[in-house]
């Protein structure tokens, strides 16, 4: 079956079809994203005083990801004005760096930002126990500054096998900076360049603490919306990689010489979907990441 | 996979009904005048990351004032892919009429959300 209308326009929508198509699926892709950034936005406004937390994702890997989505959508409109001005070697380029910035950015969410929550610990103190580890907390010292009280140790665990096992009082734990030197005024705001755990190991009894584990979706409201709504970019990601490796293979080129428009057109139907997917990343990284 | 410009145009280029050279001529010459434009957007998009950055580090005195600057950064950032990436800045009417509806929802749902705090069952 022939689609109508891939190249020329629609009398009555002054459109080719596709166009309309990716704007309406961008419209409820709009909806999707907007449920979950609402949702985001409802808990983190109900969450009280320390309990939406800053500074556990890494910020200048993050960064490093915003920049190479925007550079893939740079060659990516690249990719498509190659093909406009039918210089068909200028778009296997672009399209190329554009696969490759969406297979980066993949590879680090997956091997590297996600890993690294996984393997990082954090125990939330019951608020009756809060005074015994004022010394990891320094709670006092940040009610004198008016900021957030802390809640919870985080770090390393060095008795992995205490999350699992009940005969096991306490977790030891090597702890993060801010744990470690609390009342140092550097530990008040989260810094750009992440630490690493200290030597100096805390010994948290199991019955002093409400909840703890790994940073999983389950470890705080705060994970869990952003693995979700990292998890369904990521998706978006892959989806959009998946597309543009089809338009990249001699698929692309079979089309090109039977009809430059009709790939040029695919290839904007697809860079479309791209931007929107970097235009979330835009609001998505602030969001979580710096604040 | 041959990419001189000369066998290209001498293939037939449905791009209208009109499509002949000259047309394509037209379209390309178009569209190399808006390389720059979107190689300045890219730089610009870049620096205003670093700036996202950059301030999020700067006490703005409460934290909704900081989450408010952000925002703001983010909203030029996403109207500049929107208007020049994705062409939003000259497009035909029924994309905006779709749009206009999407705002239209998208905002319901942010309202619903509004409304839950002044839900008299549970405050």
């Amino acid at each position: 079956m022939e689609i109508p209308y891939t190249v020329t326009a629609r009398p009555d929508t002054g459109l080719w079809n596709a166009k309309v198509g990716i704007w309406l699926f961008l419209a409820s892709e709009v909806m999707l994203f907007g449920g979950l950034f609402s949702a985001y936005v409802f808990l983190r406004l109900d969450a009280s005083p320390g309990h939406w937390p800053h500074g556990l994702l890494n910020v200048p890997v993050g960064t490093m990801n915003t920049a190479i989505l925007i550079a893939s959508s740079v060659t990516v409109v690249m990719a498509w004005a190659s093909l406009k001005m039918r210089k068909f070697r200028a778009y296997k380029w672009y399209m190329f760096f554009t696969i490759l910035c969406g297979v980066i950015f993949l590879f680090v969410k997956l091997y590297v930002e996600w890993p690294e929550k996984f393997v990082h610990f954090g125990a939330r103190i019951k608020p009756s126990a809060l005074e015994k580890y004022e010394p990891y907390l320094g709670n006092k010292h940040l009610a004198e500054k008016g900021e957030n009280p802390r809640l919870e140790i985080t770090g390393h665990l060095h008795n992995k096998e205490a999350l699992t096992d009940p005969n096991i009082h306490e977790y030891e734990i090597a702890m993060d900076h801010v744990n470690a030197e609390p009342t140092n005024p550097e530990s008040d705001r989260p810094h750009f360049w992440p630490k690493h755990a200290t030597d100096k190991i805390a010994h948290v009894e199991k019955k002093d603490v409400e909840f703890a584990g790994m940073f999983l979706p389950s470890y705080s409201t705060y994970f869990a919306t952003y693995f979700t709504i990292t998890g369904l970019h990521g998706a978006h990601v892959l989806g959009g990689v998946i597309v543009f490796l089809y338009l990249w293979l001699p698929v692309g080129a079979n089309l090109y010489k039977r009809n430059p428009e009709h790939l040029a057109n695919r290839v904007e139907v697809a860079g479309l979907f791209w931007h929107f997917v970097d235009l979330v990343w835009i609001f998505v990284f602030p969001l979580f990441y710096l604040l | 996979m041959n990419d001189t410009d000369e066998t290209i145009t001498t293939e037939p280029a449905p791009v209208a009904a009109d499509g002949h050279g000259d047309h394509d001529d037209h379209v390309a010459h178009n569209i190399a005048k808006h390389i720059r434009g979107y190689m300045m957007v890219g730089g610009t998009l870049l620096a205003f990351t670093a700036i996202t950055v950059f301030l999020s580090y700067v006490n703005f005195g409460t934290m909704k004032a900081n989450v408010a600057v952000a925002m703001l950064v983010a909203t030029f950032k996403a109207g500049l892919v929107a208007a020049i990436f994705m062409h939003l800045s000259n497009e035909k009417k029924l994309i905006y009429r779709i749009l206009v509806f999407t705002a239209f929802f998208v905002l319901g749902l942010f309202f619903l959300t509004y409304l839950a705090w002044y839900d008299p069952v549970v405050r």
